[in-house]
C-alpha cells in the first residue's frame, strides 16, 4: 500500500476546523431522490466489483452453449431448433439467478456495518432497500443483453422482432424485481453473504429446472407435468417465448405479473419490517 | 433553565435484553451539552447496546430517553436529524472510494450534487485523505478508514455525536489523530458521547464519565471525582534493589497501616494513603531503615484502580471473560 498519505501530517488543523464549522443543514431529500441515490450506489458497485456481474453473465453463457450443442440434437432434433426453444428460457434463468444478489449485497451491508450508517440517517426508511432493488434491475438488463446477443449470434430468430425481445426482457425484469424481495428477506435472516447465496441458489435450482425452460412439459410424467404447469416460472417463460415469437398468450403475462405483485406485496413489507426492527 | 435546554442526553431506566442476557439493565444518564462525556466499561458491559438505543437503532425494552430534547422512540426521526454515529465497525462502503462514500452521504443528507462533491473534497482535505480520494476504501489502512468514517459522520456537523470505541485497534499515531478530531468537534460546539474501554482515553478526553458494568451505571462523575472517591491517592515507591522490596513492604505497611500492593515490576510497590504528610513520614522511615529508594511519587489513583475499587475486578479481567456477551452485542 502507498504510504504517501501517512507520512505527512494527516489531520490539518485549520482545514479541519473550517470543515466542521460549515454549519449548514440542508433540507432532507425526498423519498425518490434517496432511492435514486441508492440506485447510483448500485451502479458504482457494478463499476468497482465487476466480478459479480461476470459471474452472473458467464453462467448463462455456459448454459446456453452447452445445452444447445450437447442436448439440442437429442431433445429437439437439431441444435438450431432447440436454440429457438431454449433461448427465452435461459434468459429467464440467468436473470432470476441474478436476483439472489439483492439479498447477498444487503447481507454484506449488514455484516459490514454500513446499514447502521444508513439507518441512523433521517431518511425515508425503505429507501436503501428500494433503491438497491431498483439498481439491481440494471444488472438484470446487462445479464439479459449478454444472453440475447449471444443467442442472436448463434442463430436465434425472433419473429416478434426487437419489440418482442424488449417486451420479454421487461417482463422478466419485473418478475425478478418481485422475486428479489424474497432474497432480501433471506439476506436479513442469514448470518453471512455466502449463506444467502447458497440458500438462494438451492431454492431456485429446483424451481428453474422443474419448469419448461429446458424441455417441453408434454414429455414429462404426469405428476411432474402438473408441477411444471403450476410453476409461475413456466408461465414467465411461456410469456417470454410468446413475446419473442410474436404469439404471446395474455394469461401467461398476467400470471407472471400477478406473481411478481404478490411476491412484492408479501416480501417487500416483510423486508422493511425486518430491516427496521433489527438490532 | 429547564433541563431540556442544558442536557444533551437524559436517559432513565433504559433496559435491553437479548434472550436471557440483560445487556442493558436500567441505565440512567444525564449528559450535559458541549463536552465529551465518557462511557467507560469493559467489553460486554452494555456500552454498545446503550449507544445503539440512544442513536435510535435499537428500541429499548423499558425506560425512556430524550436526546437533545427529543424522545428516542416517538421522535426518532427528529433525533436522527441531529445526531450521527460512528460505530465499532467502520460504517463506510469498502467497495467505493473515499470520495464516493462522502458524496453518497452528502446526497442522502440533502445536499445538491455539486455541493456534495464540494463537501466531499473539503472533508477529504481536512481529514488528511486527499491523496486517497479515488482509492477504494478496502485498500485504506485502519487509521485512514477510521478518519473517513469520522468524516462521514460530520458531512453535516451533528449537534451530538456518538462514538463507539473509535480508537480500538488503531496505532498510537492514528489514535492521537482521532483524539484531535474529537477535540476539534467539541470546540465547534458538538457534544460527544464517547464509549471506550480505555481508561486513559476517557481520562484524556472526557469532562464527565459514567462507569458501566453488567448493564448498569456503577459510578458517575468527573475523572477527578471518580479518582477521589477511591481514596486520597496512592504512594508509589521503587526500591533500588528488588531484594529489599519485602523489607520496604513491611516498613510501609507499619507506617501507613494500609495494604501494600506489589506491582508486577519487581522493584515497585504502591500503598493507598489518605494523608500526604503520613506518606512523607513513611518515606522517611524507609530511608531510616536503610532501604535504597530509586524514586517515589504521590499521585491520584489511576482509573484502573478506580475500576478495581468499584467493581472488584479490573477492566482487563473481564475482557476475556465476557467474550460471549460481546459477541451477542455485535450480533444484535
Amino acid at each position: 500500500m502507498s504510504t504517501t498519505s501517512e507520512t505527512r501530517d494527516p489531520v490539518v488543523g485549520e482545514a479541519l476546523h473550517a470543515a466542521l464549522a460549515a454549519g449548514e443543514r440542508p433540507p432532507r431529500p425526498s423519498a425518490l431522490s434517496a432511492c435514486l441515490t441508492f440506485g447510483w450506489r448500485g451502479m458504482l458497485k457494478i463499476k468497482h466489483v465487476p466480478e459479480q456481474l461476470i459471474d452472473v453473465s458467464l453462467t448463462p453463457v455456459l448454459f446456453l452453449l452447452m445445452f444447445t450443442y450437447l442436448f439440442g440434437g437429442a431433445v429437439a432434433g437439431s441444435t438450431d431448433e432447440y436454440l429457438q426453444y431454449f433461448l427465452p428460457g435461459v434468459l429467464v434463468q440467468s436473470v432470476l439467478f441474478t436476483s439472489v444478489y439483492s439479498g447477498v449485497s444487503l447481507n454484506t451491508d449488514v455484516t459490514k456495518g454500513v446499514v447502521d450508517r444508513f439507518r441512523s440517517l433521517p431518511l425515508w426508511r425503505p429507501a436503501p432497500l428500494v433503491g438497491a432493488v431498483v439498481g439491481d434491475s440494471v444488472r438484470y438488463v446487462i445479464a439479459a443483453t449478454v444472453v440475447i446477443v449471444l443467442g442472436l449470434i448463434m442463430g436465434f430468430e425472433a419473429a416478434g422482432g426487437l419489440g418482442g425481445i424488449l417486451a420479454s426482457v421487461a417482463l422478466i425484469v419485473v418478475f425478478s424485481f418481485g422475486l428479489s424481495w424474497v432474497f432480501t428477506v433471506v439476506g436479513l435472516l442469514m448470518r453471512a453473504p455466502n449463506a444467502v447465496m447458497n440458500t438462494g441458489f438451492m431454492a431456485l435450482f429446483p424451481l428453474v429446472f422443474l419448469s419448461n425452460i429446458f424441455v417441453e412439459p408434454e414429455t414429462l410424467p404426469g405428476w411432474l407435468e402438473w408441477f411444471v404447469g403450476v410453476n409461475p416460472i413456466s408461465h414467465l417463460v411461456s410469456a417470454s417465448r410468446g413475446f419473442m415469437q410474436g404469439n404471446v398468450d395474455g394469461t401467461d403475462v398476467a400470471i407472471a405479473l400477478g406473481t411478481s405483485a404478490a411476491l412484492t406485496a408479501v416480501f417487500a413489507p416483510l423486508t422493511v419490517r425486518l430491516y427496521r426492527n433489527r438490532g | 433553565m429547564s433541563s431540556q435546554d442544558t442536557l444533551a442526553i437524559e436517559a432513565s431506566g433504559l433496559v435491553k435484553a437479548f434472550g436471557d442476557t440483560r445487556a442493558v439493565d436500567g441505565v440512567d444518564l444525564a449528559v450535559p451539552r458541549g463536552a465529551v462525556y465518557g462511557v467507560l466499561g469493559p467489553n460486554g458491559a452494555g456500552k454498545t447496546t446503550t449507544i445503539r438505543m440512544l442513536a435510535t437503532l435499537l428500541r429499548p425494552d423499558a425506560g425512556s430517553a430524550r436526546v437533545l430534547g427529543r424522545d428516542i422512540v416517538s421522535e426518532a426521526d427528529a433525533v436522527r436529524g441531529l445526531v450521527s454515529l460512528t460505530g465499532q465497525l467502520a460504517s463506510v462502503d469498502e467497495d467505493l472510494t473515499g470520495r464516493e462514500n462522502l458524496i453518497l452521504l452528502g446526497r442522502l443528507l440533502g445536499y445538491s450534487r455539486p455541493r456534495s462533491k464540494e463537501r466531499a473534497e473539503e472533508l477529504l482535505e481536512a481529514f488528511g485523505l486527499a491523496d486517497a480520494t479515488n482509492r477504494q476504501v478496502k485498500n485504506y489502512s485502519g487509521g485512514m478508514r477510521r478518519r473517513l468514517d469520522l468524516a462521514a459522520s460530520i458531512v453535516v456537523t451533528p449537534e451530538l455525536m456518538f462514538l463507539d470505541e473509535p480508537t480500538t485497534g488503531l496505532d498510537p499515531r492514528s489514535r492521537n489523530q482521532v483524539w484531535d478530531i474529537i477535540r476539534a468537534l467539541v470546540d465547534q460546539g458538538t457534544t460527544v458521547l464517547l464509549c471506550t474501554q480505555y481508561l486513559d482515553e476517557a481520562d484524556q478526553l472526557a469532562e464527565r464519565i459514567a462507569v458501566i458494568d453488567h448493564g448498569r451505571v456503577i459510578a458517575e462523575g468527573t475523572p477527578g471525582e471518580l479518582k477521589a472517591s477511591v481514596g486520597q491517592g496512592t504512594l508509589h515507591v521503587r526500591v533500588l534493589d528488588p531484594e529489599q522490596r519485602a523489607e520496604a513492604e513491611q516498613v510501609l505497611a507499619r507506617a501507613l497501616d494500609a495494604p501494600v500492593h506489589l506491582e508486577s515490576d519487581p522493584a515497585a510497590l504502591s500503598v493507598p494513603v489518605d494523608d500526604s504528610e503520613r506518606a512523607s513520614d513513611a518515606v522517611t522511615e524507609l530511608f531510616a531503615a536503610g532501604v535504597g529508594v530509586a524514586n517515589f511519587s504521590l499521585g491520584l489513583p489511576s482509573l484502573d484502580e478506580v475500576f478495581l475499587a468499584l467493581t472488584g475486578h479490573t477492566a482487563e479481567d473481564q475482557t476475556t471473560d465476557d467474550d460471549g456477551t460481546k459477541m451477542e452485542e455485535h450480533a444484535a
